[in-house]
């Protein structure tokens, strides 16, 4: 019988699965983190029970730290006791840490594919919802709780109930200054913020394929912002130049093991899917949030909607209160909105092509004087890779801050944040309020996007810009 | 976990769409490493005006609603980050059930570990439960999870679905983790035929 990608992936991990209970599916690689792991390393205390697999779970830090100088010690005392006992934790249960100050530190989505510990084939899961980025690979990898943190942590498997999948088929190719995170939006924008709920997406198509793993990784891991758990992308001759090489990836024998294996490793061409979404990337413009939703978005080339032109009642009052939270007029034009900050980062956006291709923009230019900006690479990996490149001072030149890797800004939970009414350009995935600091006001954009606003201090279409 | 079988008690509504896991419970109050303590900071940035004081136009925050332990609010509620403390934060301030036409996924998970019954009904009914509760002093629904069927005094009477697995396990409270451990043998099995296919 013909199988989707997920369904192969899904088949393949099923340990037991009883009739009227949810599936028992075995997970190959756990990914750790600070803020969702103390309280589920105290539970297997409280009740006794060891890690199962250590050897399958690789954890650091990153929700909370700060992105300032580490030789300094963390200015916040609660802050660094949910990273010292991430530390102990890690010890007790004999779990590889990269800690705050190792070479290989950064955004747990980041450094999963930089370390080549994220493979095709694999289940992967983590405390956090952006987990799937990871399908990028050709995984089925999402987000869970703390409690299902545990559970893995004691029985390295979890019961699932199965869920339905969705095809988004994209045609064409993307229009140059056109990115993944603009196909993204605009996906959002159409299946809106709970279109997903329920199912996993499958990405294909001819602009799918002409991804790299960077651009791969942006598009899964906003599949949540649609309301799915995962999103995924089956791998291919890309997939496998990235990860050849890399730390943790097979080598030798293994590898041309490894490789017969993944190249099974797609939906059959007759394969059913529960639904399916088709996209012309040769549409598509460059995309900026107005709201507080990441469905709340348009073409740069549009203007805030009139809340009086919604379908119902309630996305008519959503979008009222959106702006009056985000202090915007309808029908005003989006290249009108001044900012104030601006935020590169994020496991949305914070590999080495993002910063390429934001360090295009900027080069030659400088910020302008009223707007705060600020680069916080993915990982110590991403930012030694752009210095060598130069790409630090091409930052720096012009105006912007170079930070140490963490999740900063995206949600604020380190000391960046924005204060009270300050308008920001980012390039991370949650426009929620206060998301980004008390009365942050955030909008949603691909790295050039953000770049080129830093400079004109305004939304500018990119795919008009004047390169240096 | 604390088992739920039935709830009888006072409702307050949420008349928002989309409430996300950040407005449940905001980024500042993450660090903490305990499960407890979560519920004075529900939805801080509405009920606490930026200088700490209560704000009183904010529903949760009325004095007729003090004391309510079932949320009725708009779709999608709990989109967004993944954190197990939005369920925390609702439970440790008094809920033990949640109204909605829908669900964010991994929110829906986190409350059934918790003993916090989200429950699934169709909008119009959501619509006639939040303009009674917006309405009348006191209003109150029983949640009955073993009939699966939210009822009020005044002849609502709704259905809803939830699966079987997961009511037993919220009905006798039970520990999964300690119902995985039991199949250790077809774990172990299931891993000598994997061999070491990755790290």
């Amino acid at each position: 019988m013909s199988r989707t990608l997920f369904e192969k992936l899904w088949d393949a991990h099923v340990v037991r699965q009883p009739e009227d209970q949810p599936t028992l599916l075995y997970i190959d690689l756990h990914l750790v983190h600070e803020v969702t792991s103390p309280q589920a390393f105290e539970g297997l205390r409280v009740a006794n029970r060891r890690v199962r697999r250590p050897d399958l779970t690789v954890a650091t830090a990153d929700h909370n730290v700060p992105t300032t100088d580490r030789s300094l010690p963390i200015a916040d005392p609660i802050g660094a006791r949910q990273i010292d006992t991430l530390r102990q934790n890690c010890k007790d249960f004999g779990i590889q840490l990269f800690d705050i100050d190792s070479p290989e530190q950064g955004i747990v989505h980041v450094i999963g594919p930089e370390l080549g510990l994220t493979q095709p084939g694999l289940t992967i899961v983590c405390g956090d919802s952006h987990t799937s980025t990871h399908g990028a690979f050709g995984t089925l990898a999402f987000g869970i709780g703390t409690s299902e943190v545990e559970h893995v942590l004691a029985t390295q498997c979890l019961p699932q109930n199965k869920p339905r999948t969705m095809l988004v088929e994209v045609s064409g190719s993307l229009p140059d200054g056109v990115t993944a995170k603009d196909l993204a939006l605009g996906i959002i924008g159409q299946l809106g913020t709970a279109g997903g709920t329920g199912h996993v997406i499958e990405y294909a198509g001819e602009a799918v394929r002409s991804l790299s793993m960077e651009g791969r990784m942006t598009l899964c891991n906003m599949s949540i912002e649609a309301g799915a758990r995962a999103g995924m992308i089956a791998p291919d001759e890309t997939t496998y130049a990235y990860l050849q090489g890399r730390r943790f990836a097979p080598k030798g024998e293994a590898w041309t093991k490894a490789l017969s294996y993944w190249q099974t490793l797609r939906s059959d061409s007759d394969a059913n899917f529960d639904r399916t979404i088709r996209i012309d990337a040769a549409a598509l413009e460059p995309h900026v949030t107005w709201g507080t939703s990441p469905g709340m978005v348009v073409p740069v080339s549009g203007c805030v909607p009139d809340p009086a032109a919604s379908v119902s009642d309630a996305d008519r009052r959503a979008s009222e209160r959106a702006l009056e939270y985000m202090a915007l007029t309808p029908l005003t034009k989006i290249q009108d909105i001044e900012i104030d900050r601006v935020f590169i980062g994020s496991c949305t956006n914070a590999r080495i092509e993002d910063l390429r291709a934001a360090a295009r923009v900027v080069k030659g230019y400088r910020t302008r004087s009223s707007v705060s900006a600020m680069v916080v690479p993915g990982s110590q990996a991403v930012k030694r890779a752009a210095e060598a490149e130069g790409l630090d001072r091409i930052f720096l030149d012009s105006g912007f801050e170079w930070r140490e890797a963490g999740c900063s800004m995206c949600l604020g939970m380190n000391a960046d944040t924005l204060q009270p009414g300050e308008r920001c350009a980012s390039t991370s995935n949650r426009n929620f309020e206060g998301r980004q600091g008390r009365g942050g006001r955030t909008h949603l954009v691909s790295p050039m996007m953000a770049a080129a606003a830093a400079i004109t201090g305004h939304f500018t279409d990119v795919r008009a810009w004047e390169f240096k | 976990m604390k088992p739920f079988r039935t709830h009888t008690g006072m409702v307050v509504p949420l008349d928002r769409a989309n409430v996300d896991t950040d407005q449940i419970i905001p980024k500042q109050f993450l660090k903490r490493i305990e499960r407890t303590g979560f519920g004075e900071f529900l939805f801080y940035d509405w009920r606490f005006e930026p200088d700490g004081r209560l704000n009183l136009s904010f529903g949760l925050n009325q004095p007729r609603y003090r004391g309510a332990s079932i949320l009725v609010t708009g779709k999608n509620f709990g989109c967004g980050s993944s954190r197990e403390h939005a369920p925390w934060a609702l439970a440790d301030y008094g809920f033990r059930a949640i109204l909605a036409p829908s669900f964010a996924d991994i929110f829906a998970n986190n409350c059934m570990k918790n003993g916090l019954l989200p429950v699934t009904l169709p909008e119009d009914v959501v619509a006639t439960i939040i303009e009674r509760a917006s309405a009348s002093q006191s209003y109150e629904l029983t949640v009955d999870l073993e009939a699966r069927r939210v009822t009020d005094d005044s002849g609502l009477s709704a259905s809803f679905v939830i699966d079987d697995f997961q009511r037993n396990c919220l009905m006798e409270g039970l520990d999964d983790i300690g119902l995985t451990m039991l199949h250790e043998a077809d774990i172990a099995a299931y891993e000598a035929q994997r061999g070491s296919r990755i790290l």
